[in-house]
């Protein structure tokens, strides 16, 4: 049986035009949020394809330590390098703004789409062309510099595929600028009349910082990409010290851009996860001027610590202290949330959903990515720690374990609304399972074995260097992660041909992208101005079966996209002071 | 104000409100659609800033650390040329100004006129711009790295032709070859180039982008597709336009007047 | 060049923006080549050390003349300037962070080139 709000059966933004060309070429945002998705995950089973080839390479026993190639060692440094490029500037920081934003944020407005549909095209067949740069690059050398890219040895003896991945890299942050000057013209712009800022879904407040970091920050990796292009066709001599130039300006340059991206890629599964918890703890979430506040404040705060990432550079003594110092102060809107979240569920009713599972395991993935980043912060013991697994392991905690699997939840969460169909079963959850554990066995490890020394970039390290049972692990916690990951494409891929009909508010949130039919039709909403209140007022709506999912306790008589059923439905408690004209 | 949606599907609300010729499917209103477009370019505008910044720090940086040397390098851009430049992007950032009031008024002769001045303008900064760098690269007054540059530290490495070109005054009003100078210094002075270069070059390219939006200004323009309710595209044109000029304002003395 | 700024309503229909008077942008104008002039003179004179500054600060000028009246900023919401102010305040900061690193180390470099660094004559 069909649901009354679900649109499979009807007109809807995924049927209502059809041929390639009119998804390559469209301007519906939700259709270009999906085409992301996909590019997204396309561009991760080609980071995780690398990803497996070093962990592979490092199990004890593959490779035979002693007699290694220059050949095979190359290989090994270009696959640590095609892994963090693809999966830095292909996968994490478009992943949530450019997916999960594109699709729900105009429709979490009431708005019909972003401020600049057409330049939100241009943005992804921008990422398209980053894509095939990088990928260009398997096909006419070896890219060996690591995803940093630094000078003197990616100026100097490396082969040109720089050049090419740079180029990529350069047009991929165009991408991002475009994504976020969008998202900031939207929220400043297209808000409905009585969503007023601090009546903002949270999700909203955490892609608004994102946009302010994106567009901030990107141009300089802009220029910083530029400058080494130029330094490295031309000689320009601005990173070279024989000269005159400084390669340390270029680690400058680089981490500008580089920490506050971490954020970019942070903050938006920050956003999610306030969803996650308000939604599935049937609560208001807890403190949501301070969750909102400390988006923006992680937003700021972190473009003044970057210095952190270059204590053994060469930096000065002087400001390697400063940079410790600040560093410090961006642990604290990070740690604000995460107690925010936990507070929510105290006396919530909380609601195992896949999403909220992925949620909830990233309090405790999150929690030890976000502790760890403290040793590193502190100059002391980042002393010990730099260029080891110790770093490693903690952005690999926040980033996969944060970022992405903030992702893979909001994927899950607002799945209903893409494809009106549900993925929520036991196959989901064992998938998150598998992934949890195999993240925790593949990760772990590499804190102790990085503590004590396994330098970082070694394409491998002989069992006299005492790491053996360190890499072993982590590698079957690799495979063990790749079949959770899978498999949670695969619940997902098989939910979209078999998955129960969704409703349009299976999960009982309040925000506005529930209140429209699932899946929503082209410009997003059937009925016109309807009044905005507190996003989390959790009363709003009511639970009516697994079927029809949750309706609102008072419904209004003019949507005709539930005509059929019984109830009129309204979405929200009229205001009267500000009602609609 | 309403977000009422003059959305022709809408059952009974918005179907007799009309939609105004120049308003996009998306926006409720004349004045958000020209808002987020004003924003947009701000925002647009904002992270050129960014995009240039590197090279102010890298000017910053090096200067603060040579700067006998950029004193002595500064001598090699003409200071004349310069100013004319600077003079020729103020008054086109004045027509183009003057042609964003002309859309607003519906003036629609003089609006082409103020745009094809403009376009006037951005090549003749670019053909002066030629002028000087040619003269550069016949001189061998370039960056260090280049082939013919007669800034490069050994001066076994200068090349021949380029050997009769390298003579400079020095701090003492003396004409000196500069394969005389110390080796440190020479090529150092290399530096100054790589940075004026890079400064001027990407300048450049954003007067070059901002000709090629001023064509597209004017062909649409002639047609004359703007008007009162409908000037968003020149305003947006010419904000940038303006931002090529703001650049050139601080680029102007940071390299030609060092003295 | 008959300028029909007054025949309009005192307040635009459609109140988009407000058009500039013709009379203040080419006072700006002029004001500019003004600004220019000075600089290109006062940058041929030493200002005991102040050289630089005293040329920021007349581009400054400039620069805010072109910000307020030639793109609007004086009529628009203050919103807008506070971006661009905010974008600058942004380079100040990478700007003043790099360059307190630079300096520090220089000195160390500087000196091992002093010492070490033997160039063919």
């Amino acid at each position: 049986m069909t649901p009354s709000t679900n649109t499979l059966e009807r007109t809807n933004y995924l049927n209502a035009t059809k041929g390639f060309m009119s998804w390559f070429w469209t301007i519906d945002h939700k259709r270009l949020g999906l085409m992301y998705m996909w590019s997204v995950i396309a561009a991760f089973i080609l980071g995780g394809f690398f990803a497996l080839k070093i962990r592979m390479t490092l199990m004890p026993g593959a490779v035979d330590f002693a007699n290694q190639t220059a050949e095979q060692m190359n290989a090994y440094n270009n696959a640590f390098t095609v892994h963090g490029a693809v999966m830095i500037f292909l996968v994490i920081i478009p992943s949530i703004p450019a997916a999960l934003g594109n699709f729900v944020v105009p429709i979490m407005l009431g708005a019909k789409d972003v401020a600049f549909p057409r330049l939100n095209r241009f943005s992804y067949h921008l990422w398209i062309i980053g894509a095939l740069l990088f990928t260009g690059t398997f096909f006419i050398g070896n890219l060996d510099t690591g995803w940093t890219f630094y000078p003197p040895y990616s100026t100097g003896s490396t082969d040109n595929t720089v050049i090419l991945a740079t180029l990529g890299a350069f047009i991929l942050g165009f991408s991002s600028i475009f994504t976020g000057l969008n998202f900031i013209v939207t929220i400043h712009k297209m808000r409905p009349a009585n969503m007023t800022w601090f009546r903002m879904p949270l999700f909203l407040w955490a892609i608004y910082a994102t946009a302010v970091i994106q567009i901030l920050a990107t141009p300089v990796i802009g220029i910083s990409l530029l400058l080494l292009l130029v330094e490295k066709t031309m000689s320009i001599g601005i990173f070279n010290p024989e000269l005159g130039g400084d390669p340390v300006f270029f680690q400058h340059l680089f981490w500008f851009y580089s920490h506050p991206a971490v954020y970019i890629m942070i903050l938006p599964g920050m956003g999610v996860m306030s969803e996650l918890f308000a939604t599935f703890s049937r609560k208001p979430i807890f403190g949501y001027k301070s969750i909102a506040m400390s988006s923006l404040a992680i937003a700021l705060f972190s473009f003044i610590v970057w210095g952190h990432h270059m204590f053994l550079s060469g930096q000065s003594q002087l400001m390697s202290v400063i940079f410790s110092a600040l560093t410090f102060s961006v642990a604290v809107p990070s740690a604000i949330k995460v107690f925010n979240w936990i507070a929510t569920m105290y006396k919530g009713s909380v609601a195992f959903t896949t999403p909220m599972i992925y949620g909830m395991s990233i309090i405790w993935l999150f929690g030890i990515g976000g502790l760890t980043g403290l040793f590193l912060a502190t100059l002391g013991t980042d002393v010990q720690f730099h260029d080891t697994y110790f770093v490693v392991a903690h952005f690999h905690y926040v980033m996969v374990g944060s970022a992405l699997f903030g992702f893979i939840g909001g994927i899950y969460y607002w799945w209903p609304k893409m494809y009106g169909r549900m993925a929520d079963n036991a196959m989901t959850k064992l998938a998150w399972l598998l992934a949890f554990i195999g993240f925790n066995l593949t990760f772990l490890p590499q804190f102790v074995g990085g503590s004590r020394g396994m330098p970082r970039r070694y394409a491998g390290y002989g069992t006299e260097a005492g790491y053996d049972s360190f890499n072993y692990w982590s590698t079957i916690g690799a495979m063990i992660l790749a079949v959770g990951l899978t498999m949670a494409l695969g619940t997902l891929i098989y939910s979209m041909f078999r998955g129960r009909k969704a409703p349009s508010n299976p999960w009982g949130g309040v925000t506005l992208e529930w209140q429209t039919p699932t899946p929503p039709p082209e410009h997003n909403f059937e009925i016109d101005a309807f009044p905005v209140g507190d996003p989390y007022d959790m009363n709003l709506c009511e639970y009516k079966g697994e079927e029809e999912g949750f309706l609102p306790v008072n419904p209004r008589a003019d949507d005709p996209c539930v005509a059929d059923v019984a109830i009129d439905p309204v979405y929200f408690e009229p205001e009267s002071e500000n009602a609609p004209a | 104000m309403s977000s009422t949606t003059a959305d022709a599907h809408a059952g009974g609300h918005g179907h007799g409100h009309d939609h105004p010729k120049h308003l996009a499917h998306h926006f409720e209103t004349l004045e958000q659609q020209y808002g987020s477009g004003k924003l947009g370019i701000w925002t647009f505008l904002l992270t050129e800033v960014l995009f240039f910044s590197a090279l102010f720090v890298a000017y910053t940086m090096y200067r603060a650390q040579y700067p006998e040397v950029f004193q002595f390098a500064s001598q090699y851009l003409d200071t004349n040329l310069g100013a004319i430049n600077t003079i020729v992007l103020l008054f086109s950032s004045l027509t183009v100004a003057w042609g964003v009031r002309n859309a607003m008024l519906g003036q629609h002769k003089m609006l082409c006129i103020n745009l094809l001045l403009t376009l006037a303008c951005a090549g003749g900064f670019m053909g002066i711009k030629y002028v000087e760098y040619s003269h550069k690269f016949h001189e061998g007054t370039l960056w260090g790295g280049h082939v013919d540059s007669i800034f490069k530290a050994d001066p076994a490495d200068i090349s021949e032709d380029m050997k009769e070109h390298s003579h400079a005054w020095n701090g003492d009003g003396e004409l000196v070859a500069v394969k005389d100078l110390d080796p440190v210094f020479r090529q150092r002075l290399g530096l100054f180039f790589a940075v004026y270069f890079c400064l001027t070059g990407l300048h450049g390219i954003h007067v070059l982008i901002g000709m090629i939006l001023l064509t597209w200004l004017l062909l649409r323009a002639m047609k004359k597709e703007f008007g009162p309710d409908h000037f968003g595209a020149i305003d947006f044109g010419g904000l940038y336009w303006h931002l090529v000029d703001l650049i050139w304002i601080f680029l102007f003395p940071l390299l030609y007047l060092i003295s | 060049m008959a300028d029909s700024s007054h025949n309009h309503d005192a307040h635009d229909d459609h109140g988009l923006a407000h058009p500039v008077p013709l009379k203040l942008l080419f006072a700006v104008f002029f004001t500019l080549v003004g600004l220019t002039i000075l600089t290109v003179i006062t940058g041929q004179m030493t200002f005991a050390g102040f050289d630089l500054a005293l040329a920021m600060v007349i581009a400054t000028c400039k620069a805010t003349l072109v910000c307020l009246i030639f793109m609007h900023l004086k009529y628009d919401k203050p919103f807008l300037g506070m971006i661009f102010l905010f974008s600058v305040l942004f380079v100040g900061l990478f700007l003043a962070f790099t360059f307190l690193d630079s300096n520090e180390y220089n000195a160390d470099i500087n000196e091992w080139v002093r010492d070490n660094m033997t160039i063919s004559q």
